[in-house]
């Protein structure tokens, strides 16, 4: 079974390409298409994860929706592919429907598990805002399926690849890129591991030191609830939940954070669920692994320490 | 300036999430129904403001059943010009696109305009989907989206960071947080609103691509083990040895 997977890559694999690739590897022999002048070095780390084909275009720098859809159509009818498989990041939210519409084929946003063992194609999805999950079916011969970052766990499976390059036409992006405001060096919320999130029991824009410690010392993305967003405390890029960002983190800390049902539904993915909160019937508890009934003031600083401690002790 | 909102409703956010019929079907008992957030306080908000400032109007489009008016009723009380709804279920997202696409083909709009997801599938497929139908580049995930004459300047969501584009008309966007503030409708807008054109047009035949197969709750949490706020090091050793997140 052929497979086409779509990945974009910088100066190094992200987790992001390895999660596609370990997904396409799975389904059967990959071919993987990226563009942009990302180093040999890793471009050939991809086949340490399954690519047996590796085609780059490289003249090609910009994310441009029509063009990027043209051109893994394209690379779709040469390798006969049967399942096209892309990340449900920025790009892939852009991209994957449009070529599923193209092509007619049916589109699965947001997997979150390999096929089942059925005589369909039928996978798991996170819908009503991770409240639940569905299982989609899909009846095309051609099958699109984005994936849910942080839903597949990569794993290395060697194989022999080779990689060249690809030049065909792929008309002109009617998108013009006119600058670019950078995030910031820190892992993006959505692809995070570890996140720590504050809400409005933090007070104030000037007490969110205590927390930025706690995720300088794990290395985790920091993010907020809605009202802290709304009020300008925090950026709206780090607002988690039902009506922001949904995330599924291994270990997601929150502190001074009600754990409201919207806010829930953005989070409950996450392996691991650690509740600060001063208010021992604060709802979030009931979706907590771990709670601590404490002030947020005194019990961050106090993980922090903790977590730096045992930071020392590993190496 | 010509726009169309795609909007469609959802459960309320408060909703509690089950289903009936073995799973197959949302349990639709004691729900009250919204416009999708994303639809409501970005897209449609963004679009009546553009319309006020240079002129021009917005319609609205479902692709769904008589109940869903009475959510298009309220799209038209925030100010909306007026309402087509094409008359089916909406089955899959491919249907429900090219539905859109289809009406959208007659009429000759300038900007369509769709909610980043929707809180119930979250598929972020709809715009992406009708961009292409109609072969038009497509601005996702916009939390900022300026006119000026038939020039869009916009702001956008990517991994890297927020990029600013241009755009010429016409094209397709999905509206996230930022764009535009959301819009409590007066009294005077919900009376107007009754007398507002909704036109029912009747589906396109189109096989869907994708159904449900059966839908799951996730598994609940099995209890929470409180720690001491004076034994942070031995949440720490939970959470390495325990749970091996760190
Ligand atoms: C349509 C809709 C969509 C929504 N979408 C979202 C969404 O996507 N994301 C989201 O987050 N919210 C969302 N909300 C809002 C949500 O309902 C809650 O209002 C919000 O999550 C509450 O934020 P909070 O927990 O920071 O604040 P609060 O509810 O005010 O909670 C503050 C908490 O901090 C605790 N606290 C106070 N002081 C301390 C201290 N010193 N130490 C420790 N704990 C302390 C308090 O006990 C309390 O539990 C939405 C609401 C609606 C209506």
């Amino acid at each position: 079974m052929s497979v086409l997977v779509f990945v974009e890559l910088k100066n190094k694999l992200s987790k992001a390409a390895k999660e596609a690739i370990t997904y396409g590897k799975n389904l059967g022999s990959v071919t993987v298409i990226t563009y942009g002048n990302a180093p040999d070095n890793v471009l050939s780390e991809m086949g340490e994860y399954g690519a047996e084909k590796i085609w780059v275009y490289r003249s090609l720098n910009e994310a441009n929706d029509q063009v990027l859809c043209n051109f893994i159509v394209k690379a779709a009818k040469k390798t006969d592919a049967e399942f096209i498989v892309l990340s449900q990041d920025q790009t892939g939210k852009a991209v994957g429907p449009r070529v599923a519409a193209k092509i007619e084929a049916g589109h699965v946003s947001g997997a979150i598990s390999l096929p089942e063992n059925s005589d369909e194609f039928t996978v798991k999805t996170n819908v009503y805002s991770g409240k639940a999950i569905a299982y989609v079916t899909v009846h095309s011969k051609i099958k699109v399926i984005s994936i849910l970052p942080n839903s597949i766990q990569p794993v290395e499976n060697k194989v022999d690849s080779s990689i060249s390059n690809f030049e065909e036409d792929l008309g002109l992006g009617r998108i013009k890129i006119k600058d670019l405001k950078p995030l910031g060096e820190g892992i993006p919320l959505p692809e995070a591991e570890l996140v720590v999130s504050a809400g409005r029991g933090l007070k104030g824009p000037e007490n969110w030191g205590i927390v930025e410690d706690l995720a300088k010392s794990l290395g985790a993305t920091t993010a907020c609830s809605r009202p802290v967003a709304d009020i300008g405390w925090r950026p709206h890029h780090e607002h988690v939940g039902q009506t922001g960002v949904a995330i599924r983190p291994n270990l997601y800390i929150a502190a001074g954070i009600s754990g409201a049902i919207q806010h829930l539904a953005g989070v409950n993915g996450s392996k691991v669920i650690v509740v600060i909160n001063t208010d021992p019937e604060a709802p979030f508890f009931k979706a907590a692994d771990y709670g601590v009934i404490g002030d947020a003031f005194e019990v961050l600083p106090k993980l922090t320490t903790a977590i730096n401690n045992f930071k020392s002790s590993q190496v | 300036m010509k726009i169309l909102v795609c909007i469609s409703k959802v459960p309320d956010t408060t909703s509690k999430i089950n289903f009936v019929d073995n799973d197959t079907k949302f349990d639709e008992n004691g729900v009250q129904y919204v416009v999708n957030p994303y639809d409501e306080w970005y897209a449609l908000v963004r679009a009546l403001e553009l319309v006020e400032a240079q002129g021009g109007s917005v319609t609205t489009i479902t692709v769904g059943t008589s109940a869903d008016d009475p959510t298009i009723r309220k799209a038209l009380a925030i100010g909306a010009n007026d309402a087509v709804r094409i008359d089916a279920e909406p089955v899959d997202s491919f249907f429900v696109s090219k539905q859109i696409a289809n009406y959208a083909l007659k009429e000759n709009f300038d900007i369509v305009m769709t909610g980043k997801e929707t809180i119930n599938y979250n598929g972020a497929q709809i715009g992406a989907m009708v961009s292409e139908l109609l072969d038009m580049p497509f601005v996702s995930l916009a939390s900022k989206l300026d006119v000026v004459s038939n020039v869009a300047t916009l702001e956008r969501d990517v991994q890297a960071g927020i990029e600013v584009v241009e755009v010429e008309f016409p094209f397709v966007v999905s509206a996230s947080k930022g764009m535009a503030e959301q819009r409590i409708p007066n009294m005077r807008g919900i009376m107007a609103a009754r007398t507002k054109p909704l036109n029912i047009i009747p589906a396109d035949d189109q096989k869907p691509l994708t159904s449900v197969l059966k839908f799951e709750l996730p598994s609940p949490k099995t209890g929470c083990k409180y720690l001491d706020p004076e034994s942070m090091d031995e949440l720490v050793e939970l959470l390495h040895n325990e749970s091996k997140v760190i």
